[in-house]
């Protein structure tokens, strides 16, 4: 195995996260995502950069994209019995990567575009199993992969998007991925300062489980609570990294629960109950029915979050704004980003610049239409 | 006696390294263009002398430990401007970021429009330095948090187009404060306060002081001060000088 050693020195955190949605659904390259994440270059340490694009495999679109990462060849085999065995696999092939000079030691990295397998979902869906769905079948394949296969990890499991990462800094992971050869209507970047789990390639960001994605800058104080919580609806916990909750609790919240997105980020980051008692009824109710339903899903501690999913863009900060997130707007296109300056390097000139208010969501969606 | 340095694409500690040599050769006024993300601009330069305009987007820590220098920025700033800066002036013609001023404990930072999160928390003063913050938009939460000294000034004169939702202030103003004194140009209610502050009214003296503040920051980001009266301020002080002085002494 050649999975990095834990990387156990605790240093001060300062990750830097970018994002940026096109409403129209337009489709641009990965070089500017790389551009504005490279501004932002000390916010991390080398131990970690990734990507996530939406829009990228529009051939395949109506199949799940494994990213799939294997610590060694050895590791292929099994995983690729056990995913003929489960899924009908369209097409599968490695993902392109290039030498560089600076990432010598990778994994391998392929892709599987899959679904479910008919015999196998019809199994699930026989009376026991009823109303699962392909997606809650996809989530049960990813979870075995991740806990049970050794040497392999899904890196990303949704339709039309993909997450790359790996230890590096982002810019040089991009480079790495030929990035510059993708394009995608929804980017979100990364840069890694591993504080209290080790840098290495599955633990760098976004997390992913079908087609959410998360980025994360700060540190979720509330893991313990929030992994026992989210354990229990049948995820597994297995990257050593506290933001990978997010990704399940997100993906419980909204697609299991059916909440909406404001309603889901209340969960994440919920207003104090000093602040609850100020609002009005309906919303003062709500709101602690969400506080006290989902008390175990609330995130504690610093965070500022990039939650990417096929149908739009959401930024959400703690409740006191302990890691930063700014804000502007172009035409058509969304950006948010740690950083000013890291938008100014790619949109010099934004209609809107802004600074989203503690704990408010920036929640940004396709046109109507756009992804049908 | 004067530079113009072209920033594109220059790492920070190159441009920093190369300022720090042409001071050395004694230039004392600096032009930077295309500054993009480069942080700790202007961060320990000494002497009254020196000057830096900024074109662009400076990175964070801009003015860290400064004692002394003057600084423009045509654009907007970001986190941690002014950070234990001991003298010296920084006006910015734009926004800026989360912890301006951080245990500021001299000179002035000027920001024009709306400022982020905790600007001057752990501020504090001596005998005659006494550092002021003034901002022509709106404050985030934790005003002059933990504050022992100094003046913070909100005028919310600035244009409200990237965001016409925000308060004048956030929440836990001044929470926490012991020392110097907030105004703000407008109502603030009682929730919004920490509980160690209360509002009292402006002294004749206190008036004084804000008419020369509001004058020299109306000049110098070119805003009109007509806006501006007396009569709409509130103040702000610490109500207690030592509200957990009994914390661990039960």
């Amino acid at each position: 195995m050649i999975k990095e050693p834990p990387y156990g020195e605790k240093d001060i955190s300062g990750c830097g996260l970018s994002g940026l949605i096109n409403k129209d659904g337009k489709r641009i390259s990965g070089k500017d995502i790389t551009t504005s994440i490279a501004c932002q270059r000390d916010r991390g340490n080398g131990l970690g950069g990734g990507f996530a694009a939406y829009g990228i495999y529009p051939d395949y679109k109506d199949f799940y994209a494994l990213h799939i990462m294997f610590d060694d060849k050895e590791f292929i085999t099994p995983v690729e019995d056990y995913l003929r065995e489960y899924c009908y696999i369209e097409v599968q092939e490695t993902i392109p990567t290039i030498r560089t000079s600076v990432i010598k030691k990778h994994p391998i990295f392929i892709r599987y575009f899959c679904s479910p397998h008919r015999n196998k979902f019809n199994y699930y869906q026989g009376p026991e199993y009823e109303g699962v769905t392909q997606n809650d079948f996809m989530v049960s394949v990813v979870m075995h992969i991740n806990f049970s296969l050794p040497g392999s990890f899904v890196v990303s499991s949704g339709k039309n998007m993909g997450a790359f990462k790996g230890v590096g800094y982002p810019e040089e992971i991009s480079e790495f991925f030929k990035l510059e050869d993708y394009k995608a209507y929804i980017w979100t970047a990364h840069n890694r300062f591993p504080t209290n789990t080790p840098g290495w390639w599955g633990g760098a960001h976004p997390f992913t489980l079908l087609d959410w994605s998360i980025v994360h800058n700060g540190e979720i104080s509330s893991y313990g609570i929030n992994k026992r919580f989210i354990e229990m609806h049948g995820y597994k916990c297995t990257l050593q990294t506290d933001t990978e909750v997010v990704a399940y609790i997100l993906d419980y919240l909204i697609r299991k629960q059916k909440m909406s997105f404001k309603a889901a980020c209340t969960v994440l980051s919920p207003p104090f109950w000093e602040d609850i008692e100020k609002m009005p009824e309906d919303e003062k109710m709500a709101t602690k029915a969400l506080r006290t339903i989902y008390g175990s899903a609330m995130l504690n501690g610093p965070f500022a979050v990039l939650l990417g999913h096929s149908n739009g863009l959401i930024g959400l900060s703690d409740r006191v704004k302990l890691r930063p997130l700014v804000c502007a707007e172009k035409g058509e296109t969304v950006y948010m980003s740690s950083e000013e300056s890291s938008i100014i390097a790619i949109c010099p000139e934004p209609d809107k610049v802004w600074f989203p208010h503690a704990g408010d969501p920036i929640i940004v969606d396709l046109k109507e239409g756009v992804n049908s | 006696m004067s530079a113009t340095i072209d920033t594109t694409g220059v790492y920070y500690r190159d441009l920093n390294q190369q300022i720090r040599d042409m001071i050395k050769e004694g230039k004392k006024k600096f032009t930077l263009n295309n500054v993009n993300g480069q942080r700790y601009i202007g961060t320990g330069i000494k002497g009254e002398d020196k000057e830096f305009v900024l074109h662009g987007v400076p990175g964070n820590d801009l003015g860290a430990f400064m004692q002394g220098p003057t600084i423009q920025v045509f654009g907007n700033a970001q986190d941690g401007v002014a950070n234990t800066m001991s003298a010296g002036k920084i006006v910015v013609h734009g926004h800026a970021g989360d912890v301006l001023g951080y245990a500021m404990r001299g000179g002035k930072l000027f920001v024009k429009g709306d400022i982020g999160y905790r600007v001057g928390i752990h501020m504090k003063a001596y005998k005659e330095h006494v550092p002021t913050i003034v901002s022509g938009g709106r404050a985030g939460d934790f005003f002059g948090e933990y504050m022992a000294g100094g003046i913070l000034v909100l005028l919310d004169i600035a244009d409200k187009k990237n965001d016409k939702n925000m308060p004048i202030t956030g929440n836990y103003v001044g929470t926490g404060m012991h020392g110097g004194e907030i105004y703000i140009r407008g109502k603030v209610e009682d929730y919004k306060l920490g509980k160690e502050v209360g509002k009292v009214p402006l002294t004749d003296e206190d008036k004084n002081k804000l008419t020369a503040i509001c004058d020299e920051f109306c000049k110098d980001v070119k805003a009109d001060s007509s806006k501006i009266s007396l009569d709409d301020f509130i103040k702000l002080i610490p109500v207690t000088l030592r509200p957990y002085g009994n914390l661990y002494a039960y």
